[in-house]
């Protein structure tokens, strides 16, 4: 809002060039925009608003997917929500995966871009290989990573192998699945996060550098007072991308536990999925994604604004 | 000119539509069948059919089981809804009659049809008092074990007669060396047997009936808690195979043909799953391979001869044409039956076409089935998905010692009570 504020400001004391607006729209503006937007804003009515609304509105009722539904609760389908230890269990490790992200996974891939970045022998090689998890589909990464913590046959049989211990099935540990699965998470993602901190670092100017290295700054001072800051907003893109994949978190998980055991490797959206869809309770469902789109606008809103305002 | 032009076309084009209408019926049968080698047959029998009779052409459509099942309600509240599918029976069909989107085909079962199959068979397809599914083949689950672990051990299976029994030869097994159990715990399912079976034997039919009719304590009563108990004291024993919580039961078919473990509790299909799915690809053969039944529960009210299993069938949107019921007699004839048994593929409900089986362990239970006083449907076919699968959640906590037997018989009648 504060920038066509500005505007109207500037043109009313007849500062502002008259048809140049910065932020708001001209005539010819109105017109694009009428023959633009419908397309795109029936899409997005149809396909998201519509169907957010219609989650909401199920969600107060109990009702198995057939006919419309009748049998009006209120907001019982949230008290049970609320009341259940697996809907903490779910939010919890939704919140390891951001942690383990911003904290693991971020510093991990700022580093290698930084090493990488600059022409080393070997470097685009290494780019590649890092980068190659993330173009594996997520069903296809958690089969081939169960089959790593197989207790059995995979990588985790030979190492207890090796050291003569007794065979150990972590995704059968509900202490430690979720662990299990956040190493898959980080070493599926980092590589992604890996070339947006390149692409960060090759749009700061090289010349900042030069001036630095004439002031005499150490390599670490050049990392520390240029590099990073410079970096920031990158980290904030990184850091968004991280919270958004960690809510959306789902088939890594199916393929590797199933959300098990014990609910132990739930996230929302696997819940949503297992005991809402599959048990044809679609209020109950509903009800997880209302709570799921609640925790999605409110972050979206608060990062937005409190984030990325000042990187424009 | 142009008008007489139009008016004729308009003419020519509603004279052809009538007479497709007339003559072209398109049956669309949906199903769920994961062999390659059946679905091959079923189209071969489609496509007799369609030559057989003038202008009726049946449209297969096929989708993997999982994804069947998850489409389903939305599919048959589609202008796409298939005519006739693939069903377990249970929660799932009584919630399809309750919102009007089957067909009933009590008149043709009455003219007849129904005398092709046994009683139990219509009657698993039988909801408040109609007929709404021809049923098409029987399994029931059961322990398979490797006969020469089982020697090895001295265990004789004929002699395991009470669930006090099978304790003892899981402690025998486990003297040797040899994994007792083998346990697909990921699903959930394949641990609900145990935890269901119980159930069975400990309450009977009535037990069964009395629970969801609500009588006294339902579900949270003295039969339940105690079959929870009866499972903890085979779990106490750790007679499963390391690791079986996330065990793929794919993988677990092929473990007992691979002489991983001494015995599974495992449905009829299991069979033949233990040979193709094992590493060698050749399994256990006929004469390795052992089956018995679940011991009786000592002072439970069920008898050693009820069964748990299912009954699985066919049932019909309301839009099916008459030709669905017609071309459904012929899948479901003596003649095509028997020949599907004979292939070892299936247990068939067909009246007589049980004769042609011909491998002896489903010709056992063939029998079985026909001489069960019950025949238990599935709990968590039986229930419907939303109590169904806290079965299976509750049976799998009871297998890892999460929940005590009250705590879990409380949660399944919560379950039942919130549906």
């Amino acid at each position: 809002m504060a920038t066509p504020n500005k505007q109207i400001s500037a043109n009313a004391s007849g500062k502002g060039i008259v048809g140049k607006p910065v932020n708001g729209l001209n005539r010819e503006g109105w017109i694009t925009a009428a023959f633009f937007l419908p397309p795109a804003l029936v899409l997005f009515t149809l396909f998201v608003v519509l169907p957010m609304g219609e989650a909401g509105y199920y969600s107060l009722f109990k009702w198995n997917g057939f006919g419309t539904p009748e049998d009006y609760r209120g907001l019982y389908n949230y008290e049970r929500l609320i009341s259940r230890d697996i809907f903490k269990t779910a939010l919890w490790n939704n919140l390891l995966v951001i942690i383990i992200s911003i904290g693991v996974q971020l510093p991990l891939a700022c580093g290698l871009a930084i090493i990488l970045a600059d022409k080393i022998p070997g470097g685009n090689i290494f780019r590649l290989l890092f980068f190659l998890p993330y173009v594996l589909a997520e069903i296809v990464a958690g089969l081939i990573w169960r089959f790593v913590y197989d207790g059995d046959t995979g990588f985790i049989a030979k190492f207890t192998e090796w050291f003569d211990l007794p065979a150990f099935y972590i995704l059968a540990e509900q202490d430690y699945a979720m662990y299990a699965i956040l190493v898959v998470i980080v070493w599926k993602y980092f590589g992604f996060h890996m070339m947006l901190f390149i692409a960060g670092l090759q749009a700061i100017d090289r010349d900042l550098y030069r001036a630095a290295r004439v002031d005499g700054a150490s390599a670490f001072q050049v990392l520390r007072f240029v590099t990073l800051p410079l970096l920031k907003s990158t980290m904030k893109l990184s850091i968004f991308f991280a919270v958004l994949g960690s809510l959306q978190l789902f088939d890594i998980i199916m393929p590797m536990t199933l959300g098990g055991p014990s609910d132990s490797t739930q996230t929302m959206v696997t819940y949503l999925y297992n005991h809402g869809f599959i048990r044809a309770k679609l209020g109950f469902g509903s009800a997880i994604g209302t709570v799921l789109f609640v925790i999605c606008v409110v972050f979206a809103i608060v990062y937005q604004k409190g984030f990325f305002r000042d990187v424009d | 000119m142009l008008k007489h032009l139009s008016s004729a076309l308009a003419a020519a084009v509603a004279l052809s539509a009538s007479a497709a209408y007339a003559e072209d019926v398109v049956v669309k049968w949906l199903h769920q069948q994961g062999s390659e080698e059946v679905r091959a047959y079923w189209d071969q029998l489609a496509a007799d059919y369609s030559a057989r009779t003038d202008g009726v052409t049946i449209e297969v459509q096929h989708i993997e089981s999982q994804s069947f099942k998850a489409k389903l309600t939305t599919l048959l509240q589609s202008n796409d809804a298939p005519h006739f599918f693939y069903s377990w029976g249970g929660g799932v069909m009584q919630a399809q009659v309750d919102s009007g989107t089957l067909r009933d085909v009590t008149a043709e079962m009455n003219d007849g049809w129904a005398d092709t199959f046994g009683e139990a068979a219509v009657g698993a397809f039988t909801y408040k008092d109609k007929i709404w599914g021809a049923p098409y083949l029987a399994n029931l689950v059961g322990f398979w074990y490797n006969k020469k672990m089982f020697a090895d051990a001295g265990v004789v299976a004929e002699d395991i007669k009470t669930w006090d029994d099978l304790l003892v030869a899981v402690e025998k097994l486990k003297a040797t060396g040899v994994v007792p159990i083998g346990l697909g715990g990921m699903q959930k399912w394949p641990t609900h047997f145990y935890y269901t079976h119980l159930m069975l034997r400990i309450g009977g039919q009535q037990g069964f009936v009395d629970a969801v009719n609500e009588v006294g304590d339902g579900f949270a009563g003295d039969v339940y808690v105690r079959a929870g108990e009866e499972f903890a004291r085979l779990v106490a024993l750790d007679p499963f195979q390391p690791g079986f919580v996330a065990a793929d039961q794919n993988n677990m078919y092929g473990a007992l043909g691979d002489s991983e473990h001494a015995m599974q509790l495992m449905g009829s299909w299991l069979y033949g799953r233990q040979k193709s799915k094992s590493k060698s690809g050749v399994g256990l053969t006929d004469d390795e391979l052992g089956w018995f039944p679940f011991p009786m529960v000592e002072g439970g009210a069920g008898t050693p001869e009820e069964t748990l299993g299912g009954i699985n069938g066919w049932l019909f949107h309301k839009s099916a044409p008459p030709e669905a019921v017609d071309f459904l007699k012929y899948f479901l004839s003596n003649e095509v039956q028997e020949d599907m048994a004979k292939r070892g593929w299936i247990i068939p409900v067909a009246r007589g076409a049980d004769k042609a089986i011909a491998d002896p362990f489903q010709s056992v239970h063939s029998a079985r089935i026909a001489n069960s006083p019950y025949h238990q449907i599935f709990y968590d076919q039986m229930l419907g998905p939303d109590v169904g699968l806290v079965v299976n959640d509750m049976a799998s906590e009871l297998a890892v010692g999460n929940v005590t037997p009250v705590a879990a018989a409380e949660a399944i009648q919560d379950a039942w009570l919130d549906r």
